[in-house]
């Protein structure tokens, strides 16, 4: 279970996101939703680590972590990017082992082992040695989950995963989301499409803009 | 012009050329490498570097090359610094070209997207290992092409060491030149450096085949 507690972020003085409490029970998907511009690309940046939240706790089954820090115990996010953000010049094989093999500092053998598996599970058999720019958005899609998942995050997170594909591509990836629930993922995902928030998550977070509030 | 006149002047014209190709090696093995550090200089965040970095290049390439050189020869011993001819044509050439080199690093480095930073963030990468294995390999595509031409350049450049007394391809030529009184080792060095230049932009094109794999 993730817990955020009392997080707070501005940027130069202007609030963004101010004593947000957030919970992701385990093998849930919780849907965060909002306008664009109400902070929920930043909530994800500082769950993620790549922003860094004024204050606030993060927890993960009841202990805490620095989503910041280079610890291994630090290390239970996986995200999702909206452009997927591949490594251009690296097959789908070698994305998807480079963090295990020089993170985790795990065999090669072991580490291509477990790729296959995760591309046979996400419907990618067959795919690895291909570079990105050989794959469709969809493709792309389900290599950076199995990019993700190869290091084995307690969490799973997606910034906007349909806004970068096809309209008619919003199905597969419920299906997608639903299936990893299925195989126990627990999920954070954020949309700003409440349909497909409602058709995949246990739980909609919704966020609203500050600005109000800044406007005082 | 005569075969036999040819024949005996070649010598003299590979020995030049020979000390050329030393040169262009050993400024290629020292500059590329320079530039690469300190094109990470340039775009890092620490202030102090990146002054000391804007000045160094901004000397190499405010001043010419020439007048390079003859510091190095000739102004460096003042300060107890003193040079081989051939160690201080080396020297410079590594300077100014480790200088240029470092712009066009920089400039492939600020093209790589942040999100591949971000990834290699979120993977817990180290930043050694995201240099080294994301930003490295995708900025040497990128720079190829200008990296290059500085490359080309630097094969024509290497004739400005007549300036320290070197004897290199063109002043072999130039030595035959005004002995003999006939433009025909001129001719010949021409001729000379279209074929090394031909060799590099060969060798080029091969090393950027090799880099479409991907897009």
């Amino acid at each position: 279970m993730l817990e955020i507690k009392n997080l707070k972020k501005s940027f130069s003085g202007r609030v963004i996101l101010d004593n947000m409490n957030v919970t992701v029970k385990d093998r849930e998907v919780l849907s965060i939703v909002g306008p664009s511009g109400a902070g929920k690309t930043t909530l994800l940046r500082c769950i993620t680590g790549l922003e860094k939240a004024d204050s606030g706790e993060f927890l993960i089954d009841g202990q805490s972590f620095n989503p910041q820090g280079t610890d291994t115990s630090d290390s239970v996010i996986g995200v999702v990017f909206q452009d997927f953000n591949l490594f251009p010049h690296l097959s789908v094989f070698d994305n998807i082992t480079l963090a295990p093999t020089m993170v985790l500092k795990k065999d090669k053998n072991e580490a291509k082992a477990e790729a296959e598996n995760l591309l046979a599970e996400l419907g990618l058999k067959g795919k690895g040695d291909l570079y990105p720019f050989q794959l469709s958005g969809g493709q792309k899609q389900r290599v950076a989950i199995a990019r993700a998942l190869a290091m084995h995050p307690k969490i799973l997170c997606y910034d906007e995963p349909t806004s970068a594909l096809d309209p008619n591509l919003r199905r597969e990836v419920e299906k997608l989301i639903l299936g990893l629930k299925q195989d126990g993922m627990t999920q954070l995902v954020v949309t700003h499409d409440m349909e497909f928030a409602k058709n995949i998550a246990d739980d909609i977070l919704e966020v609203s803009s500050l600005d109000k509030l800044n406007q005082k | 012009m005569s075969l036999s006149y040819i024949s005996e002047i070649l010598p003299s014209l590979f020995q030049g050329a020979s000390l050329t190709l030393q040169l262009f090696f050993w400024t290629l093995i020292g500059s590329l490498p320079l530039g690469i550090v300190v094109s990470l200089g340039l775009t890092s965040n620490i202030k102090p570097i990146r002054w000391v970095l804007d000045f160094y290049v901004w000397l190499m390439r405010g001043t010419p090359l020439l007048l390079q050189l003859i510091f190095v020869f000739y102004g460096l011993p003042i300060i107890g610094v003193v040079f081989h001819r051939y160690d201080a044509a080396v020297f410079a050439f590594i300077l100014n070209y480790g200088a240029y080199f470092a712009e066009i690093f920089r400039g492939g480095l600020q093209s790589i997207d942040n999100g591949q930073y971000e990834s290699a963030r979120v993977l817990r990468l180290s930043y050694w290992q995201t240099i080294r294995k994301i930003v490295i390999p995708q900025v040497v595509k990128i720079v190829l092409p200008s990296v290059g031409n500085e490359v080309i350049n630097l094969v024509k450049d290497s004739s400005l060491v007549y300036v320290i007394g070197l004897g290199d391809l063109l002043r072999a030529g130039n030595v035959a030149t005004s002995r003999d009184v006939t433009l025909v080792p001129l001719l010949l060095v021409g001729i000379i450096y279209l074929i090394l230049v031909g060799i590099c932009t060969y060798l080029l094109h091969k090393v950027e085949q090799r880099y479409s794999y991907y897009k």
